[in-house]
């Protein structure tokens, strides 16, 4: 996972960079939510541009982000998923309250 | 006409690490029946939540044995994945999408209904104390009919 804040737009991009299951999400989670609190951005997209793969633990890691952002007075949208990824988020429902967008790469 | 083209047995300790390890070998399994790239994830994806359960639920992260069985039938795959763990007190309540017996660590309670949604058939045996067998099946539809012909066994590529 990396991210970058973006000061003048109050905005956080978290960029996946790994395939995320039970194994690796609990390190995910712990890093974006430092980010999180560490910035109070307005808006936190998340890039899964490098993302290949992801099971139901990339659900509760992005409910829970939306959570804690929400909390925080942020939105938070998800971008660039392949067709997998937007079939395991579909059938959770969550696509109902968070935006899927399409972006270029604005995290390095 | 229904015969066993291949079968493939894997047994690995109960730890998170080993669920890429266990979802990329089956889907190499897989492989030979020539699936769609769609398919293949929906295969990974499955196998994913059933080994997630095994150490999760089953042994509630403690040492155990998953053991996978994995079958080519003609053009289905059947897919064997059990522990030894504590067993399912009420599989239809674990089966409710959203049902997790686990709330903490943001658990979304999605693993069944991913299984059946995105492979043909699941059933699910469990005995208390003694374990839980989830057992997967999946049509590979994608082939010609001179494919077939070739799913025949044979004892090499």
């Amino acid at each position: 996972m990396e991210s970058k804040y973006y000061n003048e737009d109050k905005l956080l991009i978290i960029k996946l960079t790994e395939e995320i299951d039970e194994c690796t999400v609990q390190k995910i989670r712990r890093k974006a939510d430092y980010e999180i609190e560490r910035n109070m951005p307005r808006k936190v997209i998340f890039d899964f541009d490098s993302v290949t793969f992801m099971d139901s633990a990339g659900i509760g890691l992005i409910i829970g982000r939306y959570r804690i952002a929400n909390m925080l007075g942020a939105t938070v949208e998800i971008a660039n998923i392949n067709d997998s990824i937007k079939k395991v988020l579909e059938l959770s429902g969550i696509l109902k309250i968070i935006k899927i967008i399409e972006t270029e790469a604005k995290a390095g | 006409m229904n015969k066993l083209n291949n079968e493939m047995k894997l047994e690995f300790l109960s730890k998170s690490s080993n669920e890429a390890f266990a979802r990329i070998t089956v889907a190499a399994f897989a492989a030979q029946l020539d699936p769609t790239i769609e398919e293949l994830a929906d295969i990974k994806t499955a196998v994913s939540e059933a080994v997630t359960n095994a150490i999760i639920h089953g042994y509630e992260e403690k040492k155990g044995v998953v053991k996978i069985r994995g079958q080519i039938i003609g053009e289905e795959l059947i897919i064997e994945i059990a522990d030894n763990g504590k067993g399912i007190e009420d599989i239809e309540m674990a089966k409710q999408p959203l049902y997790t017996t686990k709330p903490n660590l943001e658990r979304s309670g999605m693993g069944f209904t991913i299984m059946e949604s995105f492979m043909d058939e699941v059933e699910i045996e469990s005995i208390l104390g003694i374990g839980t067998k989830v057992t997967m099946k999946k049509k590979i539809k994608s082939h010609t009919e001179e494919d077939e012909e070739n799913l025949q066994f044979t004892p090499s590529c």
